[in-house]
């Protein structure tokens, strides 16, 4: 269902910018999934209960499965004084590390309280890591609602790791942004049936296997949300390779494409590694692109792969996009996606929920990509809905996971069809 | 500071959300960063709620700090006014807010909206969440309830319901119906359902009930003192309970107690000879004070468990929950960590624990049967289904839940009967239909293997399953001295998995009283005799 690229994309186009109220996670939520992918690191939030609370109530039951991060809760007599409150960290990092003697990185995660309060935890951490080198290395970023929205947590997290990664001289492929293992495998044997390599990924999945980065690295990107990391990774010489994301049979293959053209891969090579899983992937999504072609879709900003996300409908399922909502817009990544979203959507960057839900009930969508804070009272309301946090927590990457991502948005309203069956006879 | 991983109580400003959510026509303006409103998720969720909670964020971000956080407050209060049109507000802080120290209630007093404004102030570092809705509900009935007329028909109010309540939405609608059929109104039921308008005129009821001591008993304090009415101290959660609170429904109004129990059905369910097998089993209780209490009550009185040990970690009901816990001869267990309440799980070894949603993870790591009777709670315990824990419809419910855990009694005879059944044995697994079992069992039935190691050494695994007599944190070091007989071994090994342990610890310690250095069988069955019950 490819398209030709459109001839006016939206990578120009005027985006929607509001401020007021925002019905988005803030960037500790990131921890839920960086601490299974990195397996010997611990994250330790410096906050409030609020904190507490969030973790646990985001993180669902896996709160149960002796996870890696916790929150060192501020009390009253924390507040009191400053010189406390970097003694009482030192002292549960301390019983925290004694009782995780398999810890090797520690991240100490600032939040709104800690910000506010300007407890210095990039000293704290520098401090911590000296105290407890070579053993364990002590790493700070924040996740604090007031600096970071949902999947910033990661960029905040992988930005804070760079600098302390070891300088290389070696032509070495980086990718860069968490993947569930089994998608970060696939990329792997994709690229090694290339001939690319050696290819190195942060985060690492132990810090042992942490890579070097210098003037020759090239670095490509797997999520459209590591703005400060691509930054810091261009700081310390290194090359990105611009690309649409890999969301979609079309957004794995230019990917891919852009990586190979980096190394001198030949057409031929490429076309006989991509040529079968191509066909595959769009096998896969015409299953679903039945029930979503010529539907509307409407995304709420919450993790800013929406512009990708309405890339790969559009494109590849045949849905229209309404409007385009994402907490940041950095265009110098999305670029490649916005080129290839065809203009005609509201981009919209930031939120006034109030004022954007005016919006929607007016559009009334196909299908609405939202929150789970609005995704009940909008059914309840009668639009379809997509809670747009499974995107993150699930494999949509590359092209053996396209059918799923399609599934994800196929579903609901599939399933608003199954139910509906009587009211319609 | 305090390391946490997992936590009984949110914050304050989440009480506020419960009562406020709970409410109609109130809307709660939160002074909070970005990402705070999470908190919409527990109610749109968890409770399956269909419409936004009433809270507008002013979610301020970095750049705002620099000092028009004030505004941004002011703002949000006009514009949640001009959307919403409530007939009241509450406004507050979050725990960051808290520390930027904007004055909520000055600055939307500053801004003159025609209708009340009722600021609270939660100190979000010392106090959690059910303070944070006893004291909201408060505030908000000793802004709005007025001196009023009493209602010319007996009537009273129900306190304490809230939005995200354990079974809140049920119960009231249990007492309402009990209360009905006493001949007595219900005048307003708050929080839950209530509107500001309505709170205006709780002063027209005779008394009060309060449900959830949890979350109303400011409220009913305050109420007493300043409108006169009495309030109920008898949380109606049993039967016999439900039964002293209607005798104190009829002190207070001179009606008869006497209602039709025709559909109370739990005193027979546990008359009958199939509870049999339940006397004397040994329970562990945690959760809010409020249900821990009226589930001890239940369990020893009208099934006939042994509570071996009780606790709670709401702090402001300690003092009620430590008399309580006097009265079946224990100590309460008073910590919100529930690192400790795993402790002494595993220690005292119950043969049910009835807790929160965090207990029953905890008894799936021990291999313990659990049921929830309290706060927190996953999305399952919000059912579809009516399913109170007050009144007798309630007792009905409570008996069904708190039984469905337990092995059947003629499951647990079967299973002394048959202990080395081919497909019943304990590695078979957690169900008997499944078709591992069988490739399982033959060869290791027919010919019972020697034990891999002897017993004594697998000791840590069987911490667990350790006696009553147990030294308390269940480490009693093992009597390394005493050595099991091969064919006592074997013995051991053919008596059901949930009590062996048990049973093991019973024979090594009558073992070492009389001396004895060898467990034979005939040691195993003396002791047998020596501990029965």
């Amino acid at each position: 269902m490819n398209a030709p690229a459109p001839v006016k994309g939206c990578r120009d186009v005027p985006v929607l910018k509001q401020r007021g109220q925002r019905e988005v996670f803030c960037g500790l939520t990131g921890i839920i999934w960086l601490h299974r992918k990195m397996q010997d690191a611990f994250f330790l939030v410096v906050g409030s209960r609020t904190c507490a609370h969030l973790l646990q109530s985001a993180a669902g039951v896996m709160i149960f499965a002796e996870p890696r991060f916790g929150t060192a809760i501020l009390e009253e007599k924390d507040l009191a004084g400053l010189a406390d409150a970097n003694t009482e960290l030192d002292r549960e990092v301390a019983r925290l590390l004694s009782r995780r003697p398999d810890i090797r990185q520690l991240f100490l995660v600032g939040s709104c309280p800690s910000e506010v309060i300007k407890l210095d935890l990039a000293r704290a951490a520098e401090r911590l890591s000296a105290m407890h080198a070579p053993a364990v290395r002590v790493y700070n970023y924040s996740g604090s609602g007031i600096e970071t929205t949902f999947t910033q947590g990661e960029d905040a997290c992988l930005a804070a790791m760079v600098p302390a990664l070891p300088v290389t001289d070696a032509r070495e492929l980086l990718l860069v942004g968490a993947l569930p293992d089994v998608v970060e495998d696939q990329a792997l044997a994709l690229l090694a049936a290339m001939g690319i390599g050696p290819v190195r990924c942060l985060p690492a999945r132990r810090a042992a296997a942490l890579t070097g980065v210098g003037p020759n690295t090239v670095f490509a990107l797997t999520q459209p949300f590591l703005g400060d990391t691509h930054a810091a990774l261009v700081r310390r010489g290194a090359t990105h390779i611009a690309a649409p994301f890999p969301f979609g049979e079309e957004g794995t293959t230019l990917w891919l494409r852009a990586v190979a053209d980096a190394f001198g891969v030949s057409d031929a090579v490429f076309e006989a590694v991509t040529a079968a899983p191509r066909a595959r992937a769009r096998r896969a999504v015409a299953a679903h692109a039945a029930t979503l072609t010529g539907k509307s879709v409407f995304f709420f900003p919450d993790s800013q792969m929406e512009p990708c996300l309405a890339r790969f409908l559009t494109r590849e399922c045949g849905m229209t996009a309404l409007e385009v909502g994402t907490p940041y817009l950095h265009t110098g990544l999305l670029g490649p996606d916005l080129d290839l979203l065809a203009e005609g959507p509201v981009i919209s960057e930031g939120q006034d929920v109030d004022l954007q839900l005016d919006r929607v009930r007016s559009l009334r969508p196909d299908l609405t990509v939202c929150g789970l804070g609005l995704a009940n009272p909008l059914e309840a309301e009668g639009l379809t809905t997509k809670w747009a946090i499974e995107l993150v927590f699930t494999p949509v990457h590359f092209y053996e996971q396209a059918g799923d991502l399609a599934g994800l948005f196929s579903r609901p309203l599939r399933r608003k069809a199954l139910l509906h069956r009587e009211a319609a006879e | 500071m305090k390391l946490t991983l997992w936590t009984y109580e949110g914050p304050t400003h989440v009480g506020a959300m419960r009562v406020a959510t709970g409410m109609q026509g109130l809307h709660y303006v939160l002074h909070a960063p970005q990402g705070d409103t999470y908190a919409d998720l527990l109610f749109t969720m968890i409770e399956r709620r269909n419409a936004r909670p009433p809270v507008t964020y002013t979610t301020f971000q970095a750049r705002d700090l620099g000092g028009d956080t004030a505004n941004l407050f002011k703002d949000a209060c006009r514009e949640a006014y001009a959307r919403f049109q409530p007939e009241a507000m509450i406004v507050g802080a979050s725990c960051t807010a808290e520390l930027i120290q904007d004055d909520p209630g000055g600055l939307a007093e500053a801004i003159g909206l025609p209708i009340p404004v009722i600021a609270l102030d939660l100190p979000s570092y010392q106090r959690k969440e059910n303070f944070g809705a006893d004291e909201t509900f408060f505030q908000i009935c000793r802004a709005l309830a007025k001196p009023v007329a009493r209602t010319a028909a007996i009537s009273c109010n129900l306190l304490g319901a809230t939005g995200l309540g354990f079974r809140h939405r049920d119960d009231v609608a249990e007492i309402t119906t009990l209360l009905g059929q006493m001949g007595v109104a219900v005048n307003v039921c708050a929080p839950m359902g209530a509107r500001p308008s309505d709170i205006a005129r709780m002063g027209a009821a005779h008394f009060n009930v309060l449900l959830y001591p949890e979350t109303g008993e400011a409220a009913a304090r305050w109420c007493e003192k300043t409108h006169g009415q009495p309030y109920t101290r008898t949380i109606p959660i049993g039967v016999q309970a439900t039964r002293d609170f209607l005798a104190e429904v009829a002190g207070l109004t001179g009606l008869s107690p006497r209602i039709d129990e025709t559909r109370l059905r739990q005193p027979w369910w546990s008359a009958s000879v199939d509870s049999t097998y339940l006397t004397g089993k040994r329970v562990f209780l945690f959760g809010d004070a409020t249900h821990v209490m009226a589930a001890a009550r239940i369990a020893r009185d009208e099934i006939g468990f042994d509570v071996v040990g009780m606790g709670c970690y709401n702090r402001e009901q300690a003092r009620p929950m430590r008399t309580a816990a006097k009265s079946y001869g224990l100590e309460a267990l008073i910590t919100d960590d529930y690192l400790e309440v795993e402790d002494a799980i595993a220690a005292l070894a119950p043969e049910l624990i009835l807790g929160t949603q965090m207990e029953r993870h905890i008894a799936k790591r021990l291999g313990i049967p659990c049921a929830v009777i309290s706060a927190p709670v996953h999305v399952q315990d919000f059912p579809a289904r009516y399913s109170p824990q007050m009144g007798f419809e309630g007792a009905n419910v409570i008996f069904d839940t708190w039984i469905h855990p337990l092995v059947m009694g003629l499951e647990e005879h079967l299973l002394t009967m048959f202990r080395e059944d081919f497909e019943f044995h304990d590695a078979a697994g957690a169900s008997h239909h499944g078709g591992h079992a069988q490739a399982l069992a033959p060869q290791e039935v027919a010919q019972p293997a020697p034990l891999p190691e002897p017993l004594v050494a697998a000791e840590p695994a069987e911490a667990s399953g350790g006696d009553i007599f147990a030294s308390k944190n269940g480490q009693e070091a093992p009597s390394a001295e005493v050595i099991w007989l091969s064919e006592a071994e074997r013995e051991l090994r053919k008596i059901p998995f949930f009590v062996r342990g048990k049973a093991k610890r019973n024979t090594e310690k009558f073992a070492a009283d009389k001396g004895l250095t060898r467990i034979s069988i005939d040691t195993l069955y003396e002791a047998k005799a020596h501990y029965a019950r």
